[in-house]
């Protein structure tokens, strides 16, 4: 295979674009990145230092926060920019590493798939979550949930 | 160069990581009981050691990402990018001095 290298100051062939996406991903790294250092360093410490650590985490525990907007909109930011910023650096290793272009487009469609998959999935659960679901053993539930 | 390696490492365990975390939250959605008897499985030592790795490369890609910020943002970011790279494993150092203790003692029982 031998590459063909343009002529050194040819006009650009490539349609030129208005927006230059990869651009606004390279920013979207680092916004994202300043907020979710603050979001999830808030994450780790309420969930696995203030309280008994992971032995404290069970539904109770979840339903009691996710009861909550606060939480609910933390839990969706966290969502929403960690995995988009996860799966656009696993795209960037991928572009790195995969040379060839067929094996690197499975993989990055792999990656939107699975990226736009969790995020509706996750987005879904934050939002029609019943902390206190019918028929279940009182025990297992967060304590404001009144037995029925 | 070893920063630029690590942050790739940590990128990608954290990501993967990622992908469980949202499939096994989302069993509050099932039952409790599902999801009580997933999260039990976190409450292992093993587990407990997994997760301590899991917040050391969380703080390294953490501040490495600020750093990262600072070289490209700040008009002498390059210039101080190794001493930088130092403060970031100083800093690190500190964050797992208080978190790992706090962990040791929630794993292995105790206050």
């Amino acid at each position: 295979m031998t590459a063909t290298i343009e002529t050194p100051r040819s006009p650009r062939t490539r349609p030129h674009s208005r927006v230059n996406l990869e651009k606004w991903g390279w920013i979207y790294m680092r916004a994202s990145g300043v907020v979710l250092v603050v979001l999830i360093f808030g994450h780790l410490f309420v969930n696995l230092v203030a309280g008994e650590g992971v032995k404290a985490i069970d539904f109770g525990f979840v339903g009691g926060k996710l009861s909550q907007p606060f939480w609910q909109i933390w839990d969706t930011m966290l969502l929403w920019l960690a995995l988009i910023h996860g799966a656009n650096g696993m795209r960037t290793i991928v572009n790195d590493y995969a040379s060839n272009p067929l094996v690197r487009r499975i993989f990055t469609g792999a990656l939107l798939a699975s990226a736009a998959l969790l995020i509706l999935l996750g987005t879904l659960v934050i939002y029609t979550f019943d902390p206190c679901p019918v028929g279940s053993p009182a025990d297992l539930l967060p304590s404001f949930c009144k037995a029925s | 160069m070893w920063s630029w390696v690590l942050h790739r490492i940590t990128g990608v365990a954290i990501f993967f990581f990622l992908l469980v975390h949202i499939l096994d939250t989302s069993l509050v959605r099932l039952s409790p009981q599902a999801y009580n008897a997933v999260i039990d499985q976190y409450k292992t030592p093993i587990m407990g050691l997994g997760e301590a790795g899991l917040v050391a490369a969380i703080g390294f890609h953490a501040l490495n990402g600020l750093r990262i910020i600072l070289i490209d943002f700040w008009s002498v970011g390059t210039k101080h990018q190794r001493l930088m790279f130092w403060i970031v494993v100083g800093l690190w150092a500190v964050l797992m001095a208080g978190f790992l203790p706090r962990q040791l003692m929630h794993i292995f029982g105790g206050a």
